[in-house]
């Protein structure tokens, strides 16, 4: 649609007008705005900023080209790769264990006639305590010398192993920290199984359905968008595991903060070396910014395809149902 | 649906320029360039406050600083300071950074001079001192290696530390201390006290490299070893000194029995309280540092000990008498916005002998120039003078600054680790693979 208008001349000349569609075009981008701006800055600038970092010696104060420098030190850090394999086992083994686990724990507080209140405050409470909290108290109730499950152990006549100072079991006590504080996961389960119709169920125990059966065939199909969402945010936080592998390595390696000495990372034989802490010392303690960005640019990519995948099975769940 | 060319366009140069800002403040820091030092003190005594900020903590610490403060205002009354307190550094580098430093920053470790000396985070002191008259010969000659990087001097020395070896004269059983790694082990063997299932009640010294103190660069001295060669490449694998240490350490460690040693070490409390193990009496001698007499007087005022150097190798007795130095830093941000007035407080709490004596008293750390070595109103005693004759000991020996001086002590203390606990056989090896790290790390952020 268009307009006309006399020219100064007097001749009638065509002026574009503002379409409503353009006009709508601008309301939309102005309501888009907001999460433009956020979108820039917090994610663009970033992501564009670090690939740039990443070709360039970056002390945090002075840039200097070095090309392909830092990639090609990637390839031949050992301490990246353990760090990488050390992160995708907590992701293969923590994540499905957490899932399973605040699974059955919400399972078992559907089944019960009375107290289910109380386990269901007992269970998520530990969710509530803080990282470095919960870590702490962890490593001191498993600490081989002086810790309350050494002497029970021993007590029992079982030895107890060096749990954060034996590289072999230091994963597994990390996770045994992850399943104690599954407490946020086995309340949405708990949700999500308070919600499966009962009807379903009293079909299935009229078809000769046993606990198991019913299940299988009742239970799982219907929370499993549920489980795909644990899944999910499991993963992504995994690929992010810090905190606890942090503070169970420092405290366990006894190790002191004094001038003169430093703290070794990933403590006993790298064993709790995750790849965000890796990438941590990398630029906040060797002042490496360059390559903790090519670090940064690889966990954004690993955590892009598992999250397409899991997507990819949870658009796929969403169409069967 | 189509897309919408002119839309996107616009919505990207929404982003584009919002981000533009962004992209300007993450520019490599301020440069505020130092004004050119005035000759001695503060031209002129307009009133002037100037921001300090330490990593003191502690009650008694907080205490003595202020007292030294007090003495500066005393002979600066225009110079008023104000401090922060409990700062580390990677709080010093980002104000650094953000172009929002303090007047003046202290910093209890030498692990970070390198990099405040590269970046320019801390001001070329050397104009300050050529101004001032300040003589180097104020300083012993090891400190000149951890206060400045390839030539630049960007901090001062404030007090140092050093360290040596506590023994438990009870526990001892009148056995004179150790000075060799043979006699040490002898000893040890002789002290150590097991019980009915061979668990250690007492051990005569804890060998392992994760004891507290025990990091290879306080028992490194032991030997004399070398951490670097000059171009900053790894020296370790190629000084056998190194292997010695580490042979007698996994010798000893071995005749402990490593998950017994293990046990017992991790059956200790806190190194910083009262319930440190040689402060307990569960260890007869250890290496620790200087302030460790103030420790004892103030929560084991009971305890009836000595202190020694630490023991050498038995073909290193030259080496007898040194240890470990280190100590605490202070310099002037790049950034200092009263870098004049900055430096006399600096120049105070590093030359002044009265300053540097009053928190020595105070906080029983070494003061860092001669003359205060040789003050009369240093307090002494037959324990703290072990320490102040360590530091004058020509064998004693410090990590000279390095840019990769963290990654290094990990590095090593990580193959240590291995070592010792039998989970690395080949020392060659190990050693080997330490080299090639370190090597590769300075080619990744030096470039060497």
């Amino acid at each position: 649609m268009a307009t006309t208008t006399l020219g100064r001349r007097g001749n009638a000349a065509p002026v574009p007008a503002r379409s409503p569609r353009r006009r709508r075009g601008l309301v939309a981008l102005l309501f888009l705005s907001p999460w433009l701006v956020g979108f820039g800055l917090f994610f663009a600038y970033p992501l564009l900023a670090t690939v740039y970092f990443s070709f360039q010696r970056y002390d945090l104060f002075s840039l200097e080209p070095v090309g392909l420098l830092n990639y090609r030190y990637f390839l031949r850090d050992e301490a990246a790769w353990t760090a990488i394999r050390n992160t995708l086992w907590l992701v293969a083994v923590m994540v499905p264990l957490r899932v399973a686990f605040g699974l059955g724990v919400a399972q078992l507080i559907t089944r019960l006639k009375a107290g289910a209140g109380f386990f269901r405050t007992v269970f998520y409470l530990p969710s509530l305590v803080p990282l470095v909290a919960g870590t702490l108290g962890f490593v001191y109730l498993l600490n081989p010398a002086s810790g309350p499950v050494a002497a029970a152990l021993s007590a029992l006549g079982l030895p107890s192993p060096d749990w954060f100072g034996d590289p072999a079991w230091a994963k597994p006590g990390l996770t045994l920290l992850a399943l104690w504080s599954v407490g946020d996961l086995m309340v949405i389960f708990l949700a999500a199984l308070l919600d499966v119709p009962k009807q379903l169920y009293e079909a299935a125990a009229l078809d000769g359905a046993g606990a198991w059966q019913q299940f299988a065939h009742v239970t799982l199909p219907v929370i499993r968008p549920v489980l795909m969402f644990a899944a999910v945010t499991g993963v992504i936080q995994t690929l992010q595991y810090f905190t606890q592998a942090m503070v169970a390595a420092r405290v366990a390696s006894g190790g002191t903060d004094s001038a003169g000495t430093v703290f070794v990372p990933g403590y006993p034989d790298q064993s709790t070396l995750t790849f965000p802490e890796w990438l941590f010392h990398q630029g906040f303690r060797d002042f490496a910014m360059g390559y903790a960005c090519v670090l940064a640019l690889i966990l954004f990519a690993v955590s892009m395809v598992f999250t397409l995948i899991l997507l990819r099975q949870f658009r796929g769940i969403e169409e069967e149902a | 649906m189509k897309p919408r060319p002119k839309l996107a366009a616009a919505a990207l140069a929404v982003v584009a320029a919002l981000a533009t800002p962004a992209v300007s403040a993450c520019t490599a820091g301020t440069e505020n360039a130092p004004a050119k030092p005035q000759s001695g003190s503060t031209p002129d005594r307009t009133p002037v406050t100037i921001t300090m900020w330490h990593g003191f903590v502690a009650d008694n610490e907080l205490k003595a600083f202020d007292d030294a403060l007090a003495g500066f205002h005393r002979q600066y009354p225009w110079i008023t300071v104000t401090t922060t307190k409990a700062v580390q550094d990677d709080q010093i580098i980002q104000a650094s950074r953000g172009g929002n430093p303090p007047d003046v920053a202290l910093s209890f470790t030498t692990d970070s001079v390198a990099t405040f000396c590269k970046t320019g985070i801390f001001q070329d002191l050397e104009p300050y001192m050529a101004a001032s008259k300040v003589q180097e010969s104020l300083f012993p000659k090891v400190i000149a290696e951890y206060t400045q990087y390839k030539g630049r001097r960007c901090v001062m020395p404030m007090l140092a530390d050093t360290y040596g070896l506590y023994y438990n004269k009870k526990l001892m059983k009148g056995a004179q201390p150790p000075k060799t790694l043979s006699e040490l082990a002898a000893l040890t063997k002789k002290l150590t006290v097991r019980d009915s299932k061979g668990d250690i009640k007492v051990a005569g010294f804890v060998p392992s490299s994760q004891m507290y103190e025990n990091a290879p660069i306080h028992t490194g001295t032991m030997v004399g070893a070398k951490w670097t060669n000059p171009d900053g490449t790894s020296a370790i694998g190629g000084d056998p000194a190194w292997k010695k240490l580490m042979t007698w350490q996994k010798d000893l460690v071995d005749w402990f029995g490593y998950d017994k040693l293990e046990k017992f070490r991790k059956s200790f409390g806190d190194e910083w309280s009262a319930d440190n193990p040689f402060m307990k009496g569960q260890v007869a001698m250890a290496i620790d540092g200087e302030w460790r007499n103030a420790m004892i007087a103030s929560d084991a005022s009971g305890l009836d000990y000595g202190t020694a150097p630490v023991p050498v190798a038995d073909d290193r007795p030259d080496l007898y008498g040194g240890g470990f130095i280190a100590g605490t830093v202070i310099g002037i941000p790049r950034g200092a916005k009263h870098a004049q007035a900055a430096w006399d407080l600096v120049r105070y709490l590093t030359t002044d002998t009265d300053a540097l004596v009053t928190l020595s008293n105070a906080l029983r750390n070494v003061p860092s120039t001669l003359p205060a070595l040789q003050s009369p109103k240093l307090d002494k005693d037959p324990n703290f003078q072990t320490f102040l004759d360590i530091f004058a000991s020509p064998a004693s020996s410090t990590l000279p600054a390095h840019i990769n001086s963290a990654f290094n002590q990990q590095t090593l203390q990580e193959a240590q680790i291995k070592w010792e606990s039998g989970r690395g056989d080949d020392l060659d090896a190990l050693l080997a693979d330490v080299d090639k790290k370190i090597d590769d790390k300075l080619k990744l952020t030096a470039g060497g």
